[in-house]
């Protein structure tokens, strides 16, 4: 897959993260800030990598704003700003 | 004679203030307090370096003190609790001292037994006359209990009544009496009331704290304290709240008739009054207006000083009469250590006030948490300051379950029979941390910034810098 | 054992993580109304991933969007794989609009290698023609397991004021509990809105349970425990139930035909109640007293 327009997914409520994704063209761009960043800045980057990997993107910039977000949370709005901004290649 | 003094300025001066001494204030107008900040800045004009600041707590409003420390007008600080605000700066090392922390009873206690001496308390009075019999329930300042300002004013050198409502000798009604006080103010304001105390203290709409007052109100109906006589105090958190109010409702309908409702007084403890859950309330500090009004109207609602509140000097004091207290917590280690000084990040945001006080006196100390905050769990190896020690803390009531004290087996085996979710404070950590995973340790700068006094006047814990990336 | 099932809003991350801890016997993750189109994708990936990831230990249903949207299929694509107990499907009205969502489901399971009718779906009656239509709907298909009313809707479409004493929805309550009855499934009833009301709710869950509600629904946490309380045998019942296997058993030794207690004849129903009462006490740990009324 491939990141064909801006897209963004969640929100700044607490517990959850708001994601933003853009096209780029070399390699992956992750800017992570978090109110446990701390605690979990390394962990939140691995999953934010294991998805796109799971829909083999290799060039993308994402910002994450997190909030306190679980993982499977995460997981999921980083998946949604997937599925909205991206597009076969 | 007379005791009236035109001007803080001038009271200042004759009060024979010097480089060095320690000035003292009390916290009931919280954060609508004008009064810390008033005194403090004709101290700072009037040119004085070194002063100590002893007060019971430490609002956001306070923040102009920052400066003074800057300045090298203030030194050092002692306080029961420093609001997020203050606490930061702390935390990032403005001060070179450490400030002391101290528990509400523990601090009247030090004060009253000349261990940490005050030069001059200055007493924020809702309402006072000429002489200074004051009183915090009148005044369009009125904030209802004095309670923490009563060893201040028995036991420092100098007494300096600050009040916005001057009434004609004597006031009848008066908490602190004329005989301590040597000095009167009067100034056009002494806080702002929207600040002192809330319209009303809300019960949470949280589900997950819903869900933990359930447990909560549960746990106390099990207990086999909830009969007559019984005793109690909670914050005003919201879960605090709710569990209340269940707690109330159980109480009426097993019309139990309870000896006294303690602590920091909100419009919920007056209803449990009303109700007839309680023949008394025991007030140090009024959170609400709803207090305030009862305070001032209700025989039955009486006010008390943080000696007899909480002091482990006192011959005695009303937390060792006490049943039941609910208590909240940033976090809480594997042996029941909790910590309500700092936040996740390691940064002061509060302090114990008359938590370690109420846990070593009632008889079950019970921590309402839920299992995580935004991701991180409250239950931790080893908290990052121990506010509280855990052989004093009975019970940890989250949404996951309910963790009680090894040392508390009775009470483990009562909570188990009435069906009560029971799980072991570990398998709990263990529990949070599959939903959470598991978070890095912090890092912690290596300046002490801050020293946790215990009750007793011991050493509790020290709190470290927090180390800026 | 569903005496209690609460909504949660499909996009809201708080709630949905805490799903496990609000003392509800079910969860009902909400694609439908608690969620705008806008945030349709959204929703069904969060509430999926919690499915996924999350221990939850309360059953499972989600309200998918109805057969008139564009979504009901990928919810059902997303939501399947997860395993939840039902799939409520709402404006219910006809037993094709069951039979169609029940094929789609036939298809998905069978790419999936699921057993056919793994997931159950509950109708949500919440029209004139559904309520009308209730007992069809009921045995449209074996994936039904339980009818659910929701009195919004209906209120709206029959043209009437929803109010908290409900006699408006009197009609539809014994009419959806006759038809599930009739057909062998359980039957739900609808929220209490007004999350306040502290007494309301009472009133309202001993009514439901009145008309012979299986359980009932809510959309807030605080509703749950006396929902639970209500749609729990009492103590009288529980005792009424052990004498009436008591009963029997004794009968069966001494041979006599016809069975009674305290002066009345017991039957299969009566029998199958005391059966369903002691398995729901046992369920609930509640032991028998005998010194109860």
């Amino acid at each position: 897959m491939k990141i064909i327009k801006q897209a963004s997914a969640g929100t700044m409520e607490s517990s959850d993260a708001y994601v933003e994704i853009e096209p780029r063209d070399n390699g992956l761009d992750i800017h992570i800030e978090s109110v446990v960043e701390q605690q979990f800045g390394e962990k939140i980057e691995a999953t934010v990598r294991e998805v796109l990997a799971e829909f083999d993107l290799n060039d993308a910039e994402v910002r994450i704003v997190d909030r306190g977000a679980l993982e499977c949370v995460i997981r999921a709005r980083v998946e949604t700003a997937i599925q909205r901004g991206g597009g076969e290649v | 004679m007379s005791k009236l003094v035109k001007s803080i300025k001038e009271v200042v001066e004759l009060v024979g203030l010097k480089d060095g001494m320690t000035v003292s204030f009390h916290h009931h107008l919280r954060n609508g307090d004008y009064v810390l900040n008033m005194v403090m800045a004709e101290i700072a004009a009037k040119g004085l370096r070194d002063i100590n600041v002893n007060a019971s707590s430490l609002f956001d409003t306070h923040a102009p003190i920052l400066e003074h420390i800057s300045n090298g007008v203030v030194t050092g600080i002692a306080a029961d609790y420093i609001g997020a605000g203050v606490g930061r700066a702390i935390s990032e090392g403005i001060l070179e001292k450490p400030v002391q922390f101290y528990t509400h009873g523990g601090r009247a206690s030090s004060i009253s037994l000349g261990r940490t001496p005050i030069d001059v308390a200055f007493i924020a009075a809702p309402t006072s006359d000429p002489m200074g019999n004051c009183s915090g329930k009148y005044g369009k300042s009125a904030c209802g209990s004095l309670g923490y300002a009563f060893a201040d004013a028995m036991y420092a050198k100098k007494v300096v009544v600050i009040t916005d409502n001057l009434v004609p000798y004597p006031l009848t009604d008066f908490s602190i009496s004329e005989d301590y006080i040597d000095y009167v103010v009067e100034v056009d304001a002494i806080g702002n009331p929207k600040g002192i105390v809330s319209g009303t203290t809300k019960i949470t709409r949280d589900p997950v704290g819903l869900v933990m007052a359930a447990h909560a109100a549960k746990v106390i109906e099990a207990s086999g304290l909830l009969k007559d006589g019984f005793s109690f105090q909670t914050g005003a958190g919201g879960a605090s709240l709710a569990a209340a109010k269940f707690l109330k409702d159980i109480m009426v309908e097993k019309q139990i008739q309870g000896s006294f409702g303690l602590g920091g007084i909100t419009g919920y403890m007056v209803d449990m009054l009303k109700a007839g859950c309680f023949r008394t309330l025991m007030d140090v500090q009024c959170f609400d207006l709803t207090a305030v009004e009862s305070l001032r109207e209700n025989p039955n609602h009486q006010e008390i000083s943080a000696l007899q509140y909480a002091s482990p000097s006192c011959k005695s004091a009303v937390v060792d009469s006490l049943d039941v207290v609910i208590l909240g917590a940033t976090e809480i280690d594997t042996d029941f250590n909790v910590n309500v000084h700092t936040d996740s990040n390691g940064y002061i945001m509060g302090g114990s006030g008359g938590h370690s006080d109420t846990a070593a006196g009632a008889k079950l100390s019970m921590i309402i948490a839920p299992m995580f905050r935004a991701r991180l769990p409250i239950v931790t190896e080893s908290v990052t300051c121990v506010s509280t020690p855990g052989q004093t803390v009975d019970v940890l009531v989250t949404q996951g379950g309910i963790a009680v004290n090894p040392r508390r087996k009775e009470l483990a085996d009562n909570l188990k029979s009435a069906g009560l979710p029971i799980i072991d404070i570990n398998e709990l950590k263990e529990k949070t941390e599959r939903i959470t995973g598991s978070p890095k340790k912090l890092n912690r700068g290596d300046r002490v910034v801050a020293e946790v006094i215990g009750r007793e006047g011991n050493l509790c814990d020290k709190i470290y810098s927090v180390s800026k990336k | 054992m569903r005496r209690s099932l609460l909504f949660l809003p499909g996009n809201n991350p708080n709630m949905l993580i805490n799903a496990g801890y609000l003392g509800s016997d079910a969860v009902i993750f909400d694609l439908e109304d608690a969620v705008s189109p806008a945030e349709k994708d959204a929703a069904r990936i969060l509430v999926r991933n919690t499915m996924r990831y999350m221990q939850l230990d309360c059953e499972k249903i989600v309200r998918i969007n109805s057969v008139d949207t564009a979504y009901w299929k990928a919810d059902i694509d997303a939501i399947l794989p997860e395993k939840p107990s039902l799939l409520l499907l709402p404006k219910a009205s006809s037993p094709e609009d069951v039979i169609q969502v029940a094929s789609y489901m036939d298809e998905v399971e069978e790419k999936l290698g699921y057993a056919n009718g793994s997931v159950g779906i509950m109708p949500l009656i919440e029209t004139a023609l559904g309520v009308e239509n209730a007992y069809a709907i009921a045995v449209s298909s074996s994936r039904v397991k339980a009818l659910f009313l929701g009195a919004e809707d209906l209120t709206a479409d029959i043209q009437c004021k929803r109010t908290k004493e409900g006699r408006e929805i009197e009609y539809a309550r014994t009419r959806l509990v006759v038809a599930a009855r009739a057909a062998g499934v359980d039957v739900y009833d609808t929220p209490f809105t007004d999350v306040n009301d502290d007494e309301g709710i009472v009133v309202d869950a001993k009514l439901a349970k009145s008309f012979g509600f299986t359980g009932k629904a809510s959309i807030s946490p605080r509703h749950v425990e006396v929902i639970n309380s209500v749609f729990s045998p009492t103590l009288a019942e529980i005792k009424y139930a052990y004498d009436v296997i008591e009963a029997i058993e004794t009968a069966k030794k001494q041979g006599k035909g016809a069975i009674s207690l305290n002066g009345k004849m017991i039957d299969a129903p009566i029998v199958a109640r005391a059966e369903r009462t002691i398995a729901m006490a046992e369920a609930l740990g509640i032991e028998r007293r005998d010194d109860c009324e």
